[in-house]
């Protein structure tokens, strides 16, 4: 099938068993919208345009709560009002998926033009100290198969999951093959095995994440955005506070390996190696190809997962490289981590472009050039 | 114990520490009664009633009863509200609101839920100040009063919750006042029964706040006031504008028929099937 990236985010959605979609027009994540506002009613799920961006992510939640896989999708503007309700889903820990299709900003900024500034908003958006997972994607297979991992992330640690991909590669068209049977297998939340009269919902687990009753099943208890004891009440108590937000960080850190998500290539012998994600991934491998034919071994390694960070495989070739490019259409979100991970291992360079056009392979090897 | 007591108690969580974080004498816990004793007369499963919230005094009403509850963000209420219901029908979803929360920061949330006619029923707190921040005017403190940022006088006009609700599409809209309880008992039962967005209006008092700084006097003084200036709907459908002025009418002010949001939306399912069957 000729697919383009939203379209496959669709179909990653429903394989993933997404039922229920709430959103809000905007550019360019609206064929997601669309086309969900057809698929969803075939298949006995809900759509529904909401107010604004605040009141879907609202209605996200509130479906996600009593058992129904849900998502929204936006861009910048819409994911700027969507921090408050984001900040909740992690706090009360309810499964959701969120899609931003990133555009130039700031505020209405460059409706159709495409942008990667929203990767530390995505981190640091709302408020208070918080985990979050953060997924990119640089084809249109990856959109399909990282909307359903995504679907999988938040069901396996309850965790709203951002999935952050760009103007480009949402519009982009490229052929592939829907195989449900070949991908990724599905995920659904941990359900009581108690009876309700000894259901805990907050309670620690050796994986840090309490076991999810959906509302209506005969499991009553509270859903707040206080912060919580262990039965959902709202405490002051230093010792119930503590260990409800140092659980919630854990419950992802301890999992970081099983989240990480990324791809190497050609880095065994690259003197130089390039980080990228997002369609500016595409852009350095073919940089690397061309690299490699005028004799510089350069090598790269995409990023999948944005956040949790990708420490491990950024040390990697912190190590094994002696030079670093970290392009990308913002004025170097990543790059940061990237130089605050390598602690003097490599030299890193930034390649930064912010008007609104891709970066483009000429442009990266031009750097490999200037910097080898 | 007397029976109305033995009631509450059959709804409240024990396992929750108490005391609650009212104050003494607020109404708060008048409408809960009335909400209490409206779904007992219906009969509803514990099981199957959501209640849901937003931020303020009457915010914190859900934790204290044994439902499936859900405390949402400021003005958000109702948008969980529409997700619970939208994925299952089958729940009795029941929103309890403030003033501030119902038509500030969520007004627009209010109006589109008005217009849609998705089956929920709003109770909304009407006590004309943000409490729990400490006494801060809001969109139904009235021209000419105070509060700590009206300290001079607060020169904006208020809204006024019920019609807005009436003009905004509701299918029944209802307002009560906390001093007239048998009434608003009638009022919630007959809003929970309404297929379609129902809304209720509760006029009350916030003495601690509202009432001390315009010097209303104490709880008693503050609901006895609700009982001399409240005129029920049929009594004002007889006076002229200007009596009614300075008053509140009660009463069912609009029970109207309208289609029914979830059985729109079946219709949609099956035209969609009926699409990809083709």
């Amino acid at each position: 099938m000729l697919l383009q990236g939203n379209e496959a985010v669709v179909e990653g959605a429903l394989r993933a068993g997404c039922r229920f979609f709430a959103g809000y027009p905007i550019t360019p994540a609206t064929e997601i919208s669309e086309i969900l506002s057809v698929r969803l009613p075939q298949v006995d799920g809900t759509f529904i345009q909401m107010e604004d961006e605040i009141a879907s992510l609202g209605a996200v939640i509130g479906a996600s709560l009593v058992g129904v896989k849900a998502m929204t999708a936006t861009s910048g503007p819409g994911f700027s009002l969507m921090q408050e309700n984001l900040g909740f889903a992690v706090i009360a820990e309810v499964p959701c998926v969120i899609v931003n299709v990133m555009r130039g900003g700031p505020s209405t900024g460059l409706p159709t033009f495409p942008a990667q500034g929203d990767v530390m908003q995505a981190r640091w958006g709302t408020h208070g100290d918080h985990p979050i997972i953060v997924l990119s994607a640089s084809t249109v297979r990856e959109c399909y198969d990282i909307t359903t991992q995504a679907f999988n992330f938040s069901e396996k640690f309850r965790t709203p999951v951002i999935v952050l991909i760009d103007e480009v590669v949402a519009h982009m068209r490229e052929k592939m093959v829907l195989d449900d049977q070949e991908g990724i297998e599905i995920f659904n939340r941990g359900k009581p095995t108690v009876p309700p009269e000894w259901y805990i919902p907050y309670e620690d687990t050796p994986r840090g994440v309490p076991a999810m009753a959906n509302f209506g099943e005969g499991y009553r208890y509270h859903v707040t955005g206080l912060t919580h004891d262990i039965r959902g009440f709202p405490t002051s108590r230093p010792d119930e506070i503590g260990p409800f937000i140092a659980r919630l960080h854990r419950k992802i850190s301890q999992h970081f390996s099983e989240i990480q998500m990324g791809e190497f290539y050609q880095i065994e012998d690259a003197e130089i190696t390039i980080v990228a994600y997002g369609c500016v991934a595409r852009s350095a491998k073919r940089a690397v190809r061309e690299a490699r034919e005028k004799g510089i071994k350069v090598g790269l390694l995409k990023l999948i997962t944005i956040w949790p960070f990708m420490r491990s495989a950024v040390e990697k070739v912190l190590q094994s490289s002696k030079i670093l490019i970290v392009p990308e259409m913002n004025m170097g979100q990543v790059s940061r981590e990237v130089k605050r991970v390598n602690r003097g291992m490599a030299k890193v360079f930034t390649l930064n472009k912010v008007d609104g056009t891709i970066i483009t392979p000429a442009e990266i090897l031009n750097r490999i050039m200037e910097v080898s | 114990m007397p029976e109305i007591t033995k009631l509450i108690h059959k709804y409240l969580r024990h396992d929750k520490k108490f005391p609650h974080v009212w104050c003494p004498g607020c109404g708060i816990g008048i409408m809960l009664g009335a909400l209490i004793r409206a779904i007992d007369r219906i009969g509803y499963d514990k099981n199957e009633i959501v209640l849901v919230s937003g931020i303020g005094c009457s915010g914190r009403l859900p934790v204290y009863v044994d439902f499936n509850t859900l405390h949402t963000t400021h003005g958000r209420a109702l948008t969980f509200a529409t997700g619970v219901k939208l994925a299952k029908p089958y729940l009795k979803v029941i929103v309890i609101m403030g003033d501030g929360d119902a038509v500030a920061i969520g007004g627009n949330h209010f109006i589109h839920a008005a217009r849609r006619n998705i089956d929920l029923t709003a109770i909304i707190l009407n006590n004309s100040v943000y409490g729990m921040t400490g006494g801060q005017y809001s969109p139904t403190t009235p021209y000419g009063m105070r509060s700590t940022t009206t300290v001079y006088s607060n020169i904006e006009q208020d809204f006024k919750i019920s019609e807005l609700a009436v003009t905004a599409g509701a299918v029944f809209v209802g307002r009560g006042t906390v001093y007239h309880a048998k009434l608003l008992d009638s009022l919630i039962e007959k809003a929970l029964l309404k297929k379609g967005f129902s809304v209720v209006e509760v006029i009350s008092h916030c003495h601690t706040q509202y009432g001390r700084q315009n010097r209303l006097g104490s709880a008693v003084e503050m609901m006895e006031w609700q009982r001399d200036y409240a005129v029920p709907v049929e009594k004002a459908s007889m006076m002229k504008p200007e009596e009614l002025r300075d008053k509140i009418v009660i009463g069912v002010l609009v029970d109207k028929e309208l289609p029914l949001y979830q059985d729109e939306y079946e219709k949609i399912r099956e035209r969609a099937k009926a699409a990809t069957e083709r």
